[in-house]
């Protein structure tokens, strides 16, 4: 083995170690602090409705979030606090067919996404302007996973559909109008 | 290179990254426990639990996070992030004397621990700002 083999191959092990070991990224800059699309979201994500009962609003999310399929995995009311989740199929039609295009064109098999796992959490509290309200805040998320079981994406929920459709749903079985923060 | 090279080099690259067994991670920390728990803690002027205990799971769906668990008697807060990564952190209270009370947070980015004081810097100025109290840092 000559000199240039020789640290060709030894440039190779390193690579192939420092791959191995993994990368060393840390949490990114700002992930822990306020930006100024916090209040955006915090409206989106929130309503006010015309009641003092706290124990009543969150008893009618509990039942909601059950209405919606969702599994209850944690509870608190003293902090109005819910969380759930349920595992759902991810499969799209777009990806079946880009599945089998790939494979068509290119002898690949491409891995497309397979289930999901929603999470929902709400959080209630009394409403700091008017005592006689109170503000319902919920978020969702999932993790997706594509078909060798792999994680393909980790993401909040930010469509502003599935928080309206939420809350005129909660408007109804509360008797009351979701109004906005 | 002949086999025995080869062997000799596969060994030395085992040897080099260790052979503690994985399980050891159990009870191992990333920091001498003193200085993780400076970092990852801060006193604030108030003793109203549950005021703080709300505050803290309001903060943390500022930031983006969903509440997975939330216990009133025992003070403590578990939510996680998702935004191409997994984030999850545990907020955690406790009485300091009759009039403060100290709130730890500890994070967990992927598979490590957070060990960088930046992100607990960046978490206790968001806290501070929605308690309007200042974190101060424990003695």
């Amino acid at each position: 083995m000559n000199t240039k083999t020789k640290s060709v191959w030894c440039i190779s092990i390193l690579t192939a170690a420092a791959l191995f070991s993994g990368c060393e990224t840390g949490v990114p800059k700002g992930a822990l602090a306020m930006s100024p699309m916090t209040l955006e979201s915090r409206k989106m994500s929130s309503r006010k409705f015309q009641t003092k009962d706290e124990e009543k609003v969150i008893k009618a999310c509990a039942a909601l979030l059950q209405d919606l399929g969702f599994t209850m995995s944690e509870s608190s009311v003293k902090l109005g606090m819910l969380a759930g989740y349920k595992d759902r199929s991810a499969v799209q039609g777009g990806q079946i067919a880009g599945k089998i295009v790939m494979a068509a064109l290119f002898g690949v098999n491409m891995a497309i996404d397979a289930n999901q796992k929603m999470k929902a959490s709400v959080i209630t509290q009394p409403s700091k302007e008017n005592p006689n309200e109170t503000v319902v805040r919920v978020t969702f998320q999932r993790i997706v996973f594509d078909e060798n079981n792999q994680i393909s994406r980790l993401e909040q929920l930010k469509d502003v559909k599935y928080y309206k459709e939420f809350f005129d749903a909660l408007g109804k079985s509360l008797f009351l109008t979701a109004n906005d923060i | 290179m002949n086999r025995s090279k080869f062997v000799t080099l596969l060994v030395s690259i085992s040897l080099f990254f260790g052979c503690a067994s994985s399980s050891d991670q159990l009870l191992k920390t990333d920091k001498g426990q003193v200085e993780l728990r400076k970092m990852q803690s801060r006193v604030f002027d108030t003793n109203d639990s549950e005021k703080t205990l709300r505050t803290i799971i309001a903060t943390l769906q500022d930031l983006g996070f969903v509440i997975d668990k939330a216990d009133a008697t025992l003070g403590t807060v578990t939510a996680t992030k998702l935004e191409g990564f997994n984030l999850v952190m545990t907020v955690s209270i406790r009485p300091k004397g009759e009039k403060q009370l100290i709130v730890r947070a500890s994070a967990q980015f992927g598979l490590k621990a957070v060990v960088d004081p930046k992100p607990y810097q960046e978490f206790f100025t968001s806290l501070g700002k929605a308690m309007f109290l200042e974190a101060q840092q424990v003695d």
